[in-house]
């Protein structure tokens, strides 16, 4: 397994590279259209095609990857740092805090987010560079996605309140704050990397589909979700291959994460 | 010995007996509505599915032909329009029943137009024949023939009932009661329904054979366009109307004997810029929207062609102005696609008093010259045009930012709050007679869409486009109506408050097995003359 986790290394650190050296691997950027080649297969010239209107696939990937590993993964951070502190204190707590906790995060799990949406892009600004377009998506993903964390941290934290360790804890003097952060917070490790790791694809793919309500990451800034939704109309999977790079590296750089940020023992497991 | 021939004799009778029997079930053309039928009523039609089974079932007294798009009679033999475009007198052809038997005559043209142009129905196709106050006065003159009297002129008003199915005054059956060569005879919400052949259509071949030919339609209900077109290659449907242009490059690479690329339609896409006084946005922004000349300056610095053979693969045409070439009546022939022309846009611009710092245009008070365009989502058609704007217009400097908002939000900005600056859709055309288009070209009007509802024309070429297009509306000279109308189209170019991008193609899928099929590009495509379509489907043997 350690062999892995030092592939899920050099694989990480490629991708990581490769997106950093965007600017020199592909000077003419993600948004020149080339349009005497629109919709083009893989040549010496555009490695990995172009996209419907011209634009260099390969220089997309790069760019899109580049904004997608430093936002997803921010996203995820935001969520599970919410849910570790509602769901965990909560859990921790338990009684009446448990269940004020949980009432509002039933609450939330029951908006129609989708309207709520809507409604907060109607009311934003359309002047916004593609830039802040892409702060803002992922803000808000990260501001809303920490519901069903939030309910399993809870579920867990409640377990531990009453477990030996802490009673022992507990006797011995320690209370509150510390008790919390030093003996249940360590403990609640495993489901905060499991929700974190979960929340980076789902974060990626909820970006992609908020670009249906004109939420996602604006033109022409490419990410991976933007470059998933090429894959909408394909037919078949030997139509035109080479589109499913977004998606393969979607699915490497999640597992490499995995890998590499797992323990051994959990790796082993 | 004997009695294994015989079984084998009485088996092959059986097969050939099925197999004749699936062969006369076959003559029945499968396509697909896209949404529900609202109505069965043809008076209270509006949506697509009940204009696809009105042009089936009713009949009609003139009919515009489809690929001619001259008009020809059908339920009447002639008529005639009065010189003040008022009153309409039509000629019945004689010994016509509707579907159910009861005989056809005057009265029912009466009863049709009187429940046509009753307020309390509202009905849509007889809000075109209204155009002032007053009631309708039908006067029959005999069994075969009537006169129609509308209060004020109507435009193109004999056209106008190429739209108008006749009901029967009679008959129990009312709207299901019908004339033209099918009638309902199944319907399954959600699901079918079913057109069988109209047993008392009056219309025969040329050679004296009853039509229609085929003995039924099937409508399946399916808004899904990837289900539509998978079910196409199956074999399970025949026709699809309006094909996507990548559906369409799809299907053409394994069967480029089913698809169909008539030309440009009468559909364009279009952008527009906000010119709304009290829209609230910065007064240096309102001015550059206001201005001829920037909106002209933009109209040139968009590349047209690219948009044409990128975004629509080719089945696309640079648009000349509000209507298309394929309007073959009233298309202005004089004018002429915008050029594509970057550095005259720029030249334009400056002297307007824009200038270029640093590669981005400012205008006199140092303003950049940053804008968005909103279109809707999910649209990727208008995503990607919006795209090549975007880079487009970036090469004279101009900064965009594409938008893409959920269509009821987009409406609510350009109808209510009047809160965007440019906005990318499409029109959709349906008939050629520009008085269908009054509710856009009338400063006045809700629709009148970069400034609603002025109380009284802002600019003097608004108020000149008014005055041509109530002159063309009142007018039964069809040279006279040409000529006004020919002129607004020349103030919509030369004003540019529509920036017209392209038009794009007519295109559409008839299986291989459907004979007698021409597509056009006029509503309904592929179906036009559905009463001489004929299928011929291969059995399992046959295909074998």
């Amino acid at each position: 397994m350690i062999f892995w986790r030092r592939v899920a290394c050099v694989v990480l650190l490629v991708v990581v590279g490769v997106s950093l050296a965007a600017n020199w691997l592909a000077p003419a950027g993600y948004a020149k259209q080339y349009r005497e080649a629109a919709d083009a297969p893989p040549s010496h010239a555009h490695w990995l095609g172009t996209d419907e209107i011209g634009r260099d696939r390969f220089a997309r990937v790069l760019y899109g990857t580049r904004i997608s590993l430093l936002l997803a993964p921010g996203a995820a951070l935001l969520s599970t740092l919410m849910a570790a502190l509602i769901g965990g204190l909560a859990g921790y707590l338990g009684g009446a805090w448990a269940r004020a906790a949980m009432a509002v995060t039933d609450l939330f799990l029951s908006l129609p987010w989708l309207f709520l949406l809507i409604t907060v892009r109607a009311m934003m600004p359309l002047n916004v560079s593609p830039l802040v377009s892409v702060l803002v998506t992922f803000t808000m993903l990260g501001l809303l996605g920490w519901t069903s964390a939030a309910r399993v941290l809870c579920a867990t934290a409640g377990s531990l309140r009453d477990a030996d360790f802490v009673r022992q804890a507990r006797a011995s003097g320690i209370r509150g704050a510390r008790l919390f952060w030093i003996h249940v917070v360590p403990n609640l490790k495993p489901v905060l990397y499991a929700q974190f790791w979960i929340s980076i694809p789902a974060f990626i793919l909820s970006e992609a589909n908020l670009g249906i309500l004109g939420l996602g990451v604006a033109e022409p800034l490419p990410s991976w979700g933007s470059l998933l939704k090429e894959l909408e109309g394909l037919v078949s999977v030997g139509e035109e291959p080479w589109k499913f790079v977004p998606l393969i590296l979607l699915v490497v750089v999640v597992t490499s994460f995995q890998l590499v940020l797992s323990k051994p023992d959990e790796v082993a497991a | 010995m004997f009695t294994k021939w015989k079984r084998a004799i009485s088996i092959s009778t059986l097969c050939l007996g099925v197999l004749a029997g699936s062969a006369a079930a076959q003559s029945e053309l499968h396509f697909c509505l896209r949404s529900e039928p609202k109505t069965f009523d043809p008076l209270k039609v509006e949506d697509d599915a009940s204009v696809a089974i009105r042009y089936l079932t009713g009949g009609v007294l003139v009919r515009l032909n489809r690929q001619t798009q001259a008009l020809e009679p059908e339920l009447a033999q002639s008529w005639k329009v009065s010189k003040d475009g008022k009153q309409i007198t039509f000629k019945l052809r004689s010994g016509i029943s509707f579907s159910d038997g009861t005989p056809f005559s005057a009265e029912d043209v009466a009863y049709t137009v009187q429940q046509l142009m009753d307020p309390a129905l509202h009905s849509p196709t007889g809000d075109t024949f209204r155009s002032g106050p007053g009631g309708v006065d039908t006067k029959i003159i005999s069994p075969t023939q009537i006169s129609i009297t509308f209060p004020a002129p109507v435009a193109g008003l004999d056209r106008q009932f190429d739209q108008v199915a006749m009901l029967s005054a009679h008959s129990a059956k009312k709207e299901m009661a019908v004339l033209g060569p099918f009638m309902v005879a199944d319907y399954k919400p959600g699901s079918t329904v079913l057109l069988k052949k109209n047993p008392n259509y009056w219309k025969t071949d040329e050679q004296g054979r009853k039509l229609p030919y085929l003995d039924a339609i099937q409508l399946d209900i399916q808004p899904n366009r990837d289900v539509e077109m998978l079910r196409f290659k199956r074999g399970e449907i025949d026709l699809i109307n309006s094909l996507d242009s990548e559906y369409f490059d799809k299907l053409a690479s394994t069967s480029p004997q089913v698809v169909h690329d008539a030309g440009a339609s009468l559909d364009s896409e279009q952008m527009w810029f906000n010119e709304v006084a009290k829209a609230p946005l910065p007064g240096y922004k309102k001015n550059w929207f206001r201005s001829a000349n920037f909106r002209r300056a933009i109209s040139e610095a968009i590349n047209r062609d690219d948009m044409a053979k990128i975004v629509f693969r080719g089945h696309a045409q640079p648009a000349v102005g509000p209507i298309s070439p394929a309007n073959k009546v009233w298309f202005n022939a004089r004018l002429k696609a915008t050029n594509y022309a970057p550095d005259a846009a720029l030249k334009a611009l400056q002297g307007e008093g824009f200038r270029m710092e640093n590669g981005a245009l400012k205008d006199k008070d140092g303003n950049a010259v940053v804008f968005s365009i909103i279109t809707n989502s999910g649209n990727k058609y208008r995503e990607r045009m919006a795209t090549m704007i975007q880079e487009d217009l970036q090469k004279i400097g101009i900064h965009v930012n594409v938008v893409t908002l959920d269509f009821p939000s987009l409406i609510e900005r350009v109808t209510q709050t009047f809160d965007y600056e440019a906005i990318l859709l499409g029109l959709t055309n349906v008939g050629l007679d520009p008085s269908e288009q009054m509710n856009v070209w009338l400063s006045s009007s809700d629709n009148h869409q970069w400034n609603p509802s002025e109380k009284t024309p802002e600019t003097a070429w608004e108020a000149e486009i008014d005055k041509l297009m109530r002159a063309q509306a009142s007018s039964s000279d069809e040279k006279k109506r040409k000529e006004s109308f020919d002129r607004v189209q020349e103030i919509a170019v030369e004003q540019a408050p529509f920036i017209y991008l392209v038009n794009r193609n007519a295109l559409s899928a008839v299986s291989a097995s459907v004979h007698g099929a021409s597509p056009v590009i006029l509503v309904p495509q592929t179906y036009w003359n559905a009463d001489r379509l004929t299928i011929e489907r291969l059995t399992a043997t046959a295909a074998k």
